[in-house]
């Protein structure tokens, strides 16, 4: 058994150190809001934040996770998360929606670092997958969220 | 506006439904009393024989619950069915919501496909919602206005609904809670008036916000992949590397070897590896052995198909899809000739939720869960595959991570293959079977490669006098239920539309097609016949406008006197884009026009040439789709769709070696990404016509408006998709 702690709970799973976190977090845990899109870090649908840092859990050990604060997009919380998903739902960013949570944590990691993003901060950091491309609102909502940030 | 209700035709239903169990004691409910086809309430249909399927239900919470004829894969019609239902029920938007509704063709049938069968495809969701749903919604406000007028003892006139407030002027109000059990004893009214168009209050209303939001940006939001059940196993099936291919024989020993494995069978699709955990079914698989029988496999490559495509596009015999006058003698009298092949490869519809299904037996039923793009169709193939009649099978309806055509398949692949796994594990636990990425890419089902030819003349007025548009590839529709509707002559309508109904005013002209037999498994694909067919028409006429020595637009309208929207949406995105004017210093301009599943879309693209490197700066995008129901859902299509679209045509391809696809990841079949979407400005054209559908029609000019503003960049013409197959550098 393995002790992950996520958003702030400690979970004791049956799992293979071997066994990506994304599998741990959704199939052990019972978090299914961090999606499967690849399995290879490629799309960033199951990205969450471990000790604040925004990884791929698709390809990131269960084992290399023990001990750490996983954060996912159930937990994610704190200014830049509000501000994140206030400018999300205004400009309705979303379509299909599959690729969202991923979005968001990316977004939100990317405000906690740097909280007046420019294009490129925006481009090198938001490069999660978007099969219904809604990048253009996504950026704008980056945009957004780091205003609501400051108000 | 007046309007009768639906008089579906009197047929006796097929199956039995089940009773929505919508009574008084949960509010009011409207839907279809199946035998008569009438609208009716849940309740006075307990008085009538046969069973009832409810449109909506207004609870004793307060909520207005929609059931959707259309599923909802990104495209907003959860939202866009709403806004029908709430605009004439005068409902407030924050008390709306919407569930899948299935098991009923009456009720949900596709009445842009004729009504007689539930799915959602061709963009055809709106116009197959929008009278229904609005009838719906009037007659439950009749009902409430009635109900309150009881209540009150006061005539119905006077008593006016407001954001889901019912009032009478002399001061007594109620909310729908309130009236609903009342409301849902009143008698149905015969015909319902819908408002007048100025009276709208969200139909066309820009600052509407999607229903789907909140739950999206939360993780709330449950798709397939999300339904957890009691002692559910997951599953994964070791499909053929080649398509034909079946199972010859395997050995599970080492996969049951794998902790958590618990079952390895066979299904007709290939190897289940059932197992407690998907990791486990992974590495289940992964140990799993199996032989193959690849005597009726394709075994041909790209390379093959491209030489036998090529030969085609010379050889007799070609289906005819339409032909007016004689182009080859209108060619060969022109003054100047143009000839132009353009080739086309497979493309992955690579949506981001994979495959997916849970399939288990429940209380005598069998329930599945999934994208069920055509339910009607999944009911049935689900109740064959598990040995029971279609009544006892119960669907639900998911919210899908994106589609693009992959989910509306007629052999309900995926589905199937979760039945068939849960019974052939003697149904002992509820099965979600999942594809991989890997497993959707290597799986087929693309949109099929096809190789185009053009030849136009052109007279001494540098006008086109003659035409021919010959089309080689595969039949989408060969060999489904839709093959009897669809295909004429041997012409499939899905490979030659947008071409076959060019809207230039040329005398002369033949488009026909070869439709080959390939061991490929091809779909529809987003926009399907346009993504290749307005590629070829709009970058052709961009190639004749300048062996004319005309301005690419002028040359258009010159040809489109009778088609004014065409012509509206062309001169739209031209005036906003700035065309005739000089574009950024180091850019230039391209514009194309596609009318698609009756939705107009003319794009112009402002691009730049660095290195080799396209890059897609802005698309100024005009679109007319009839009455505009959720403009920013609309704007929110034309971007995505045109981001869809760039991704492909820049990249995207999915190539065979001997009959084995090459492409298995992102990293292999890469798709847009943030960096490359350019800005999309939408510009909506005010209609009062009947409205059209925007999940597709966003697609088809994209690539032509590209491909034009490329060849104004750089004087090269790009006719072999994808663009990254074109050395540009040495341009």
């Amino acid at each position: 058994m393995l002790t992950l702690t996520i958003n702030g709970v400690a979970h004791e799973v049956d799992a293979d150190p071997d066994m990506p976190l994304l599998w741990a977090i959704r199939d052990l845990a019972g978090l299914t809001g961090t999606k499967y899109g690849c399995g290879a870090a490629l799309c960033g649908a199951c990205t969450v934040h471990v000790d604040g840092e925004p990884v791929r859990s698709c390809v990131m050990p269960v084992s290399a996770a023990v001990g750490s604060a996983i954060t996912t997009i159930e937990g994610v919380d704190g200014p830049a998360a509000r501000a994140v998903r206030a400018a999300w739902e205004k400009l309705d960013v979303v379509q299909c929606g599959y690729c969202q949570p991923g979005q968001v944590m990316a977004a939100v990691a990317l405000l906690q670092a740097t909280p007046r993003p420019t294009e490129a901060d925006i481009d090198s950091a938001m490069t999660n997958i978007c099969r219904c491309a809604t990048y253009q609102r996504i950026r704008a909502a980056v945009h957004e969220a780091a205003r609501l940030m400051e108000t | 506006m007046l309007a009768t209700l639906p008089r579906t035709p009197l047929r006796p239903s097929r199956r039995g439904f089940l009773k929505s169990g919508a009574l008084a004691a949960v509010g009011l409910t409207l839907g279809i009393h199946v035998p008569t086809g009438r609208l009716t309430s849940a309740l006075a249909a307990e008085a009538l024989p046969g069973p009832f399927h409810g449109y909506l239900t207004i609870g004793l919470d307060g909520t207005v619950t929609v059931r959707a004829a259309h599923m909802d894969m990104g495209q907003g019609i959860y939202t866009g069915t709403a806004t029908l239902v709430a605009e004439e029920l005068d409902a407030d938007w924050a008390q709306m919501r919407v569930e899948g509704g299935w098991g009923n063709p009456k009720l949900f049938g596709n009445l842009a496909w004729g009504g007689e069968i539930q799915g959602t495809g061709g963009s055809t969701g709106t116009a197959s919602s929008f009278l229904r749903y609005r009838q719906a919604g009037a007659a439950a406000r009749a009902m409430l206005i009635e109900a309150a007028a009881r209540t009150w003892g006061v005539p119905t006139d006077g008593i006016t609904v407001e954001s889901g407030v019912v009032r009478h002027p002399h001061g007594k109000q109620a909310s729908f809670a309130e009236l609903a059990p009342k409301a849902a004893l009143m008698p149905v009214p015969a015909e319902v008036r819908l408002k007048d168009p100025s009276q709208w209050r969200y139909i066309g209303n820009p600052d509407l916000r999607r229903l789907d939001s909140v739950a999206k940006t939360s993780g709330t939001q449950a798709f397939t992949i999300d339904v957890r059940l009691p002692g559910m196993l997951t599953a994964v099936v070791a499909h053929p590397p080649r398509f034909g291919a079946t199972v010859a024989g395997f050995d599970a020993t080492a996969a049951h070897a794998v902790k958590g494995v618990v079952d390895v069978v066979q299904i007709p699709t290939g190897v289940a590896v059932v197992a407690e955990t998907t990791w486990a079914a992974l590495k289940g698989r992964e140990a799993l052995a199996v032989t193959w029988d690849e005597h009726a496999a394709e075994t041909r490559g790209t390379a093959e198909l491209t030489e036998l495509y090529r030969s085609l596009l010379d050889a007799d015999g070609a289906a005819v899809a339409r032909a007016e006058g004689d182009a080859a003698a209108a060619i060969a009298g022109a003054a100047k000739v143009v000839t132009a092949d353009y080739e086309f490869p497979y493309l992955a519809h690579a949506a981001l939720e994979p495959l997916d299904a849970v399939a288990r037996r429940h209380l005598g039923k069998i329930e599945v869960w999934g994208g069920h793009q055509m339910p009607d169709l999944y009911q049935y193939l689900a109740a064959q595959t598990a040995g029971v009649e279609p009544k006892d099978v119960v669907l639900h309806v998911m919210m899908t991570g994106g589609g693009f055509g992959r989910r509306a398949v007629t052999d309900g692949d995926v589905i199937v293959e979760a039945v068939a796994t849960a019974r052939a594990i003697g149904w002992k636990a509820p099965v979600k079977l999942l594809w991989t990425r890997e497993d959707d890419m290597k799986g087929g089902r693309y949109r099929p490669m096809y190789l185009h030819r053009l030849e136009a003349g052109l007279d001494a007025e540098g006008r086109i006098v003659g035409w021919r548009h010959r089309i080689v590839g595969q039949s989408i529709l060969r060999g489904t239920p839709f093959e009897g509707f669809l295909v004429q002559n041997g012409v499939d309508a899905t490979s030659v539309e947008g071409a076959s109904n060019l809207p230039y005013a040329i005398p002369d002209l033949v488009v026909d097609l070869h439709s080959p037999d390939v061991g490929v498994p091809v779909l529809w694909w987003r926009a399907v016949g346009s993504t290749h067919t307005a590629y070829a028409t709009e970058a052709f006429i961009d190639e004749l406008a300048e062996a004319a020595g005309q301005d690419p637009l002028a040359f258009r309208l010159a040809m489109l006197e009778g088609h004014p929207r065409h012509r509206a949406v062309l001169e739209l995105a031209a005036e906003r884009a700035g065309w005739g004017t000089p574009p950024p210093e180091g850019r230039a301009r391209g514009i194309a026009v596609a009318e698609s599943f009756g939705s107009y879309v003319a794009q112009v693209a402002e691009v730049s040439v660095e290195g080799g490197t396209v890059r897609v700066h802005r698309v100024v995008c005009a679109v007319d789709c009839g009455v505009a129901v959720n403009p920013d859902v609309i704007k929110a299509q034309m971007e995505g769709g045109i981001g869809f679209g760039l991704g492909a045509i820049l990249k995207g391809q999915i190539t065979l070696d001997a009959g084995r696809v090459e492409q298995g990841n992102f990293d292999g079949y890469p798709v847009l990404t943030i960096d490359e979407m350019p800005a999309v400005e939408v510009h909506i054209v005010a209609s009062m016509e009947p409205p059209t559908g925007v999940g597709e029609p966003g697609v088809p000019p994209i690539g032509p408006a590209v491909a034009n503003a490329v060849a104004a960049a750089t004087g090269k013409r790009i006719r072999v998709l994808p663009f990254s197959r074109n050395d540009l550098a040495s341009a």
